[in-house]
């Protein structure tokens, strides 16, 4: 492996890693305040993808730049209409019962979402690269790649980060979304809306796993079974950094990411197989995941 | 309950019979109820784990083992017979349910479910990818293999697989039922109820774990060579996570604090899929969700669950 390839391998593992850590920081941060594995995130996902081309679709005859807000708009309509669709009335009749039921209601959402999908936007790939030619290429130690994909996937990426560190850790909102994860029946007894909390979060973090769709589809094509994908792919990430970890994740998705561009142009077949490795190799060691809190058995 | 027939014991006998009879009166259903004998014993595995409270999300990973078993055997050796591909099922998720088994009772509630998923991941990649051996995606044809070295007809076959699923579905329903009434099948049950106490009483929670956990993991291999002799097909597909959910589903569906509830469960998920796929064959998926999502809001106790609701609403509540 050359200089010239290593380079490639890592600005690949850059951005995919940024699109994987958007996705996986909304199911860890679902997870962290809900205490629900959202089954239905890759679903999210792969509608944000899907809305995203139907938008952009309709606007880039106007204006390519247009195709820009047309991303985000559709990646807030999936992740407040979705979202808040599934928090409300699927989830909210069963907070307090059965964790099973929680985690089998969100995969009944998903088998229900991938069908709609077939149905509304058909089993045909969809493409839609405007975004990703508007912005010019940039060369990096002599390799060639879009600015797309090395600098503005990761800018927002590492915005988002930023952004939700800065929500939770210093303002009034975050402050009431940590109190309900530290401790939700004190929290609700100081007078915080629990619930309130529960719906706020669940459309957060479905609209990130909705903005991480609609910034992969300039670099890739839609197909059928993305969303399938996408959940157990960002679930090992989350499951890997440790449920709830929004810093851990980050790191995880890069050393993913890196991992797996590499994989790739050394020995292409085990690409698939990295992630769920490393899974399983963390998990057997610290079942907390890499950066999370051990806490005592709970019995 | 022994000696006495409780409405689900007699719920259970008609289904068998039914299953037994109705085939020959319709010879298309003699596949879907095979299919539906076969899943159900992949479910009473799961069944035998929820009773430990314990969820597997990657349950699918014995199913395909068992599939696997018999299609590496036809391809490589080539020449089976029903009686070897089973045994070579049983034996193969067994040891595979042993191994993953010693690494996974250590951990409960979603660090088990996330383990077991990360486990079958791995091995549905090694499948997908492994294409010199397994011929990737498009997965190995399991040719119809001989019993006791008679050879049989299609039409014959379909019925000759389907009475053999019928008597180990109903030797597994009973075993299960057994080991469930044994000491052993208590203890497991303590799991869910109170581990510490368990302990306190001198066994070991992750060795009563582990034997459910191995016994699961045997019924998950039996099933998916069947499914793989009745399908000729294996794919590894058979272990992908949506597979894995759907026999949680199933079990969900059907009700996982009885054992009949894995074919009651599985009855209901291929006939609702028969006849969604033959009506609204692209929408079949969508009607499963639909009835998966009204029976976790409405009954969680699934299709067994309604009885057993009905009969402690007559006690006075719970």
């Amino acid at each position: 492996m050359n200089s010239t390839l290593a380079t490639l391998a890592v600005l690949d593992g850059i951005s995919y890693a940024a699109l994987v850590f958007l996705v996986s920081v909304g199911l860890s941060l679902i997870f962290g305040v809900l205490r629900v594995v959202n089954v239905a995130h890759g679903s999210l996902y792969a509608f944000g993808a899907y809305l995203a081309a139907t938008f952009s679709i309709a606007v880039a005859p106007t204006s390519p730049w247009l195709t820009y807000p047309a991303l985000l708009a559709a990646s807030i309509v999936i992740g407040v209409v979705c979202g808040g669709l599934i928090e409300r009335f699927l989830l909210r009749p069963l907070y307090g019962r059965d964790d099973v039921l929680q985690l089998l209601i969100t995969f009944a959402a998903f088998m229900v979402m991938d069908n709609l999908q077939r149905l509304i936007w058909g089993v045909q790939p969809i493409f839609a690269n405007e975004p990703l030619k508007l912005l010019p290429n940039i060369s990096v130690f002599g390799v060639n790649y879009t600015s797309y994909q090395v600098l503005l996937l990761p800018c927002v990426a590492l915005l988002t980060l930023i952004g939700l560190r800065y929500f939770l850790r210093r303002t009034l909102s975050g402050a009431v979304i940590m109190a309900v994860t530290e401790d939700r029946e004190a929290a609700t007894a100081i007078g915080i809306d629990a619930k309130r909390v529960y719906f706020v979060t669940f459309i957060i973090g479905a609209s990130l796993a909705a903005l991480g769709g609609a910034l992969a589809l300039p670099t890739t094509s839609l197909v059928p079974g993305m969303g399938a994908d996408m959940i157990v792919l960002s679930f090992a990430v989350a499951a890997t950094a440790g449920l709830g970890q929004i810093e851990g994740t980050a790191v995880t998705a890069l050393m993913i990411g890196l991992a797996r561009a590499f994989i790739i142009y050394i020995e292409p077949e085990f690409e698939v197989l990295v992630p769920y490795l490393l899974m399983v190799l963390v998990l057997l060691v610290r079942p907390f995941g890499l950066f999370g809190a051990t806490s005592l058995r709970r019995i | 309950m022994a000696g006495r027939l409780t409405p689900i014991a007699l719920g259970a006998t008609v289904f068998f019979l039914v299953a037994a009879a109705a085939p020959l009166f319709v010879p298309s259903w003699a596949t879907l109820f095979a299919l539906i004998l076969a899943k159900g014993i992949v479910v009473l595995g799961i069944i035998l784990l929820l009773q430990a409270g314990q969820v597997s999300f990657g349950h699918a990973m014995f199913f395909t083992t068992g599939a696997y078993a018999a299609a590496f055997w036809g391809k490589f050796v080539g020449g089976g017979d029903i009686v070897l591909y089973l045994a070579l099922g049983a034996i193969s998720s067994t040891v595979f349910g042993l191994i993953v088994g010693l690494f996974v009772v250590r951990y409960r509630e979603i660090f088990f479910g996330m383990l077991n998923l990360a486990f079958s991941m791995v091995l549905w990649s090694l499948l997908e990818k492994m294409f010199h051996y397994t011929n990737g995606a498009d997965g190995i044809r399991v040719a119809r293999p001989t019993l006791l070295g008679w050879a049989f007809t299609p039409e014959t076959f379909q019925y000759v697989i389907l009475y053999i699923s019928l008597l180990i579905a109903a030797a597994a329903f009973i075993g299960v039922q057994r080991y469930l009434d044994s000491p052993l099948g208590h203890m497991l049950r303590a799991i869910k109820s109170n581990e510490t106490r368990l302990e306190y009483l001198g066994t070991s929670a992750r060795r009563v774990l582990l034997v459910g956990y191995v016994i699961s993991a045997m019924l998950g291999g039996i099933g998916g060579t069947l499914v793989a002799i009745i399908q000729q097909i294996a794919t590894p597909e058979f272990g992908y996570w949506t597979k894995s959910g759907e026999f949680v589903f199933i079990a969900i569906l059907g009700g996982g604090a009885h054992a009949f509830g894995a074919f009651a469960g599985a009855a209901m998920f291929e006939i609702v899929r028969y006849f969604a796929a033959a009506q609204l064959a692209n929408a079949w998926q969508l009607i499963l969700g639909v009835v998966l999502i009204v029976i976790i809001l409405y009954a969680p106790n699934g299709l067994i669950g309604l009885r057993q609701r009905d009969r402690r609403a007559k006690q006075g509540g719970r």
